[in-house]
C-alpha cells in the first residue's frame, strides 16, 4: 500500500501498487482478505475507485461501526502495509464505452465509489456519452469526493447532490432523501432510454430503483448494486 | 500474509462446524440483486417445468399452494461472505415438482421474473435438498427476498437460490446462467469455496 487518503470522517481511499494487476472494468470490485496472527481470515468486497488505465488501484472504504474488516482498513492501515486482494470480480455492474448511454448514475453514500471509476474512465477515453449523476449524502462533510464532483461539470457530467440530514447555510443543492419527484426532475425522460446504475445501501437502492420503474424506466436497463454490511 | 493488528471476529465455537470457510455469520438478511425488484401479483404468477421432460407441467398460484408443503430450517451461505443460520422456509419440494414432469435431462436452467437465470445439476434439486418456497419465517416471502416464490437450494451458494423464480428449463447439457456468465462458479459449493470460475 502506497498511501491512505482520508476522504471523509468515515471513509478512506487505499492507494495500492499492484505490479501484477490484470486490469479491470469500471464498476468491478475486489475481495480483500485480512489474516490475523493465528491464521484466522476475514474477507469482504470493495468497489474499485480508479480507472483501468491508472497506475495505482484505489479502493475507497467506508468504516462500518459494526464492521469486522472495514475499521481495520480505514483506521489501522499505513503506507507500506501489504494487503491480499482477489479480483477483479463482477461483470454486470460495469460501464464501458461500447455500452453507450445516455447514463444516469444514482449513488447513496459510499455507493458513489464505482462511479468514480466510471467517470475517470470516461474522461480518459474521451467519451462523449452524456452522464447525469445524482449523489445522496447525509451532510456535506460526509459527501465523498466532494472536490472531484465539483470539477466533473467541466467534463460534461451533470452532477446533482442531495443532503439528507444537514445542509450548510446557503445550500443550493437538493435536500432530503431521493424520491420519485427528485428522480423525475434530474433523470432522463424514459423515452430517452438511459442506461441507469444505482448503487448504495439496500433500502436506498430499493427506493430509487422502484421509483425509476414507476416513472417508466425499463427495468432491464437499470443495474443495481446493493450493499450495507450485514443488511436488515 | 499476516496482518498482526487484525483481530477479527471468530465464529462462536458452537457454530464452527456450520460456517463454511471465508464466511461470517449475520443476524440480518442482506439483499443482493442485479436490478430492480420485480413485482408479480400471485394471480399472474405460474411455475413451469419444461424442456427435456416427458410431460411439461405448469402450476398456477392456486395449483402451487394446493401441493404438499414442507417447512424446513436451514443455514444459507451467500457468496458475498455472509451466512445466516437457522432460517425457516415453507414451500414445495422440488422432488414433487420434478416428479410431475419426468425430467430426462441432467441439468436445469432456472428462469425468473426480471430475466435472472441460474444453472444447476438436476441431482442437486432432488433427494429433499431443494424447494420452491413462498414463505419465510412463517410470513409470505417479501418481494425483495424473492417473493412471491424463490428457489431454496441451501447446500449451494445462495445465488443459486434464484429469487422470483418462474420455472425450470430441463436440459441435456450444462450452460451458464446470469452470474455464472459473469465469472461466478458453475456449481458453487460453499464448503469448497467455489466462489469464482477456477475455484
Amino acid at each position: 500500500m502506497l498511501q491512505v487518503r482520508t476522504e471523509t470522517p468515515r471513509t478512506a481511499s487505499l492507494v495500492l501498487d499492484l505490479p501484477q494487476w490484470p486490469g479491470h472494468r469500471p464498476g468491478q470490485h475486489v475481495d480483500v482478505r485480512l489474516t490475523a496472527d493465528d491464521g484466522y481470515q476475514a474477507q469482504r468486497s470493495y468497489s474499485i475507485a480508479s480507472a483501468p488505465d491508472e497506475d495505482q488501484l484505489v479502493l475507497t472504504v467506508e468504516r462500518l461501526d459494526d464492521g469486522e474488516v472495514s475499521p481495520y482498513l480505514v483506521d489501522e492501515l499505513h503506507a507500506g502495509d501489504q494487503l491480499e486482494l482477489r479480483g477483479p470480480v463482477g461483470g454486470y455492474f460495469v460501464w464501458d464505452e461500447p455500452l453507450g448511454g445516455p447514463l444516469l448514475w444514482v449513488a447513496g453514500g459510499s455507493g458513489v465509489v464505482p462511479f468514480r471509476a466510471m467517470w475517470r474512465y470516461r474522461r480518459s477515453v474521451g467519451s462523449a456519452v452524456a452522464v447525469r449523476l445524482l449523489c445522496s449524502a447525509r451532510s456535506l462533510p460526509l459527501l465523498i469526493y466532494a472536490d472531484e464532483l465539483r470539477q466533473l461539470a467541466c467534463d460534461g457530467v451533470a452532477v446533482s447532490v442531495t443532503l439528507t440530514r444537514e445542509q450548510p447555510e446557503g445550500w443550493q443543492g437538493h435536500r432530503g432523501r431521493i424520491d420519485r419527484d427528485l428522480l423525475a426532475e434530474i433523470s432522463w425522460r424514459p423515452d430517452e432510454r438511459a442506461l441507469v446504475y444505482v448503487c448504495g445501501p439496500t433500502a436506498f437502492v430499493e427506493a430509487a430503483a422502484n421509483a425509476l420503474v414507476d416513472l417508466g424506466h425499463e427495468a432491464s436497463r437499470i443495474r443495481t448494486e446493493r450493499f450495507g454490511g450485514t443488511g436488515t | 500474509m499476516v496482518f498482526s493488528r487484525f483481530r477479527g471476529r471468530r465464529v462462536p465455537a458452537e457454530d464452527a462446524g456450520r460456517v463454511p470457510p471465508g464466511q461470517y455469520v449475520t443476524n440480518g438478511f442482506p439483499v443482493l440483486s442485479a436490478g430492480p425488484t420485480p413485482r408479480t401479483p400471485p394471480e399472474s404468477w405460474n411455475f413451469s417445468v419444461q424442456g427435456a421432460v416427458r410431460g411439461a407441467q405448469s402450476w398456477t398460484w392456486a395449483d402451487f399452494r394446493a401441493l404438499p408443503r414442507e417447512t424446513v430450517t436451514v443455514d444459507i451461505h451467500c457468496v458475498t461472505k455472509w451466512s445466516k443460520l437457522d432460517t425457516s422456509w415453507s414451500g414445495v419440494s422440488l422432488d414433487t415438482l420434478l416428479d410431475a414432469a419426468g425430467p430426462t435431462g441432467r441439468f436445469v436452467l432456472a428462469f425468473c421474473d426480471g430475466g435472472y437465470t441460474t444453472n444447476l445439476p438436476i441431482d442437486d434439486l432432488r433427494g429433499g435438498r431443494a424447494w420452491v418456497v413462498d414463505e419465510y419465517a412463517g410470513e409470505p416471502l417479501p418481494a425483495e427476498h424473492g417473493g412471491p416464490a424463490r428457489l431454496l437450494v441451501p447446500h449451494l451458494y445462495f445465488w443459486k437460490s434464484a429469487k422470483w423464480v418462474r420455472g425450470l428449463d430441463v436440459r441435456d447439457h450444462n450452460g451458464p446462467g446470469f452470474w455464472e456468465s459473469y465469472g461466478y462458479h458453475d456449481y458453487g459449493d460453499p464448503w469448497k469455496e467455489q466462489r469464482y470460475q477456477g475455484d
